[in-house]
């Protein structure tokens, strides 16, 4: 029992939770401030992760060249996006950042791009140069039921210090005058207009910044791991917007939350069915079946969220009574 | 007063002493259907002018033309001497034309201070790298919150000042949009429908913030369909009637204009001017 509950407080403070916290402020600031539908936050993760695997791989390049080049490819990657779509409705950028995330999977799956991405199979052990900086002694850490090395210690401490700073970051900015103008533009960008604001700018600066929390969340996705193309479909993007909108999508703290309660609470049902399955008092289920039953009662429990609560966790209970 | 305005006879694109909006052959067609075909016509600096027409008359698109919202097919048109063809709205606004619109837009999650303080121009806390650094901006924020906190008791919204502007009713949310809009500075302010939908005791006092805006230097041009209010207000009136315009003068003698009352009453010459929606026409 105390494994199992491990496992799943373990899973409040992983990379990949913090990874997927920060994905998830990038739409905070795409959907909930400024009211941009990005549907396709994997392209952005897929650019960060292998803009920065592909720069140490391929080119050689050191751990801080391959984290600009995958900077500057995201930058890149949202002005292709916005460039055509932003002066259009916001379903246009749904459909092309949808669209974008598929068809760059797909590009970098194939067969014929293998010698620089791996093709399917990815690409791993790229980060030595992030592990070279170090500094916590070599040696394994035990705490309760978790036996870290101090390599795992370093790679949860470095992505919380990005979320953090990033949350901060986003947290000033909705509370500058730079944040009172992308608000207006989700409630109305006609009448932003009439005030004397380019909106069209501000909302290329928004998919840019936001964008840009999803590569670094793309970075820190695969530090730890490896490089899976399989990774960035959609239904990483839908993962996202699950913890966006279970935290709350006009907030900064209910990403991190939502992204913490979304993995603990996956882990604790997966955990608890298979313990059931092995000990005989499920009966009705098998071991094969458990990783598709967890996502079902996830599933479930964000429907009875949206339903009783849909303003998420921390949102403002105020703003939904006048949405009419 | 209406020999000081115009220059001559007072018809249909006549010259004006001192024009603040020249408009030139401004034309916008969709489809077969031509909108708005304006040869002629000069806006007045620092007076009244009412824009009257029945509807799909193409007062509204003329509005969007003006302010950069929408595109004409051709046509020119000087703000105080500067083209404004081709610029797009934000930048027509930065100039000192701003406008509302017909249907009130409001920013409605956001408070009602929000709404006036982002009227405000120039705040260098609105680049998104000063915005990080808040005493880079923090002044002049707190310059433009006292300019709004004034504003809005003006027009009686201070007590709603920390609500959110959803909560106001439809009235005062044209209010807001009127007080936000003279947050930019502007000198020609251009109304669209100001009084539509508002009630009687609140048009009076619309009427009266719109006085108020003339008193202080600001030119003012709006549509509107009831010519009651267009009588009582206005220093001049422009009529519109299927794209173009059909008559101009001082209110009292545009209304006897034979061609206002074709293109406002059709049949119906007998009834009350004031009360279009029921004359407006065939």
């Amino acid at each position: 029992m105390d494994l199992i509950l491990g496992n799943a407080i373990s899973w409040l403070f992983q990379p990949i939770t913090a990874a997927y916290a920060l994905a998830a402020i990038g739409i905070a600031l795409h959907f909930g401030f400024t009211g941009l539908l990005n549907f396709g936050q994997a392209v952005f993760m897929a650019v960060g992760a292998y803009g920065f695997s592909i720069s140490v791989k391929f080119f050689g390049l050191g751990f801080w060249p391959a984290v600009g080049v995958a900077v500057i490819a995201s930058i890149a990657m949202a002005f292709l996006l916005g460039i055509p779509t932003l002066r259009l409705r916001s379903d246009y950028l749904a459909i092309v950042t949808i669209a974008a995330a598929e068809v760059f999977r797909f590009i970098v799956s194939t067969t014929s791009a293998q010698p620089v991405t791996g093709g399917p199979q990815g690409l791993n052990q790229y980060s030595e140069g992030f592990y070279a900086m170090n500094p916590i002694p070599v040696g394994h850490y035990k705490f309760w039921v978790w036996d870290f090395k101090q390599d795992d210690l370093f790679a949860i401490a470095v992505s919380w210090l990005v979320v953090t700073f990033f949350a901060v970051l986003l947290a000033i900015l909705i509370r500058s005058p730079w944040g009172r103008v992308i608000k207006g533009i989700r409630e109305d960008e006609d009448a932003v207009r009439s005030l004397g604001k380019n909106v069209y700018s501000y909302k290329m600066q928004s998919l840019v910044v936001g964008g840009l929390m999803g590569t670094f969340a793309g970075i820190l996705f695969v530090l730890p791991t490896s490089v899976q193309p399989g990774n960035y479909g959609t239904t990483l993007t839908f993962y996202i917007w699950t913890i966006l909108l279970l935290g709350g999508a006009s907030t900064v703290i209910g990403s991190i939350v939502g992204a913490m309660i979304f993995w603990s609470l996956l882990s604790l049902t997966g955990d608890l069915l298979s313990t059931g399955v092995d000990n005989g008092t499920i009966t009705f289920l098998t071991q094969n079946q458990v990783g598709a039953i967890r996502f079902m009662l996830v599933g479930v429990a964000l429907m009875l969220l949206v339903i009783f609560r849909p303003q998420g966790i921390f949102g403002n209970k105020k703003e939904l009574y006048f949405n009419a | 007063m209406p020999s000081q305005i115009a220059i001559g006879a007072a018809v249909p694109g006549c010259a004006k002493v001192d024009p603040i909006l020249i408009a030139d052959n401004v034309r916008r067609q969709f489809g077969g259907n031509v909108a708005v075909d304006v040869e002629h016509v000069e806006i007045p600096r620092g007076l009244i002018t009412a824009l009257i027409g029945p509807n799909g008359a193409g007062k509204t698109t003329f509005f969007n033309l003006l302010t950069g919202f929408d595109q004409p097919n051709s046509g020119d048109w000087t703000f105080d001497g500067v083209k404004l063809a081709g610029v797009p709205a934000f930048k027509v606004a930065r100039m000192g034309m701003v406008r509302t619109f017909q249907l009130t837009k409001s920013l409605n999650m956001i408070t009602v201070m929000e709404n006036m303080r982002l009227g405000a121009q120039k705040q260098p806390g609105e680049s998104l790298l000063r915005a990080l650094i808040k005493p880079l901006w923090k002044r002049n924020e707190d310059a433009i919150t006292a300019r709004a906190a004034e504003l809005l008791t003006r027009f009686k919204l201070d007590a709603k000042s920390d609500d959110f502007a959803a909560s106001l009713s439809g009235g005062q949310r044209k209010l807001l949009e009127m007080a936000r809009a003279l947050m930019t500075q502007p000198r020609l302010v251009m109304l669209d429908e100001p009084m539509a939908g508002v009630n009687p005791a609140l048009t009076q006092s619309l009427l009266e913030h719109i006085r108020g805006l003339k008193n202080e230097g600001m030119t003012v041009l709006f549509v509107e369909h009831d010519m009651h209010m267009v009588r009582n207000i206005s220093d001049w009136v422009i009529v519109m009637a299927e794209g173009k315009i059909v008559a101009e003068g001082p209110p009292n003698e545009v209304m006897k204009n034979p061609a206002v009352i074709d293109a406002y009453l059709g049949a119906h010459h007998d009834s009350d001017l004031g009360t279009e929606k029921q004359a407006k026409g065939n």
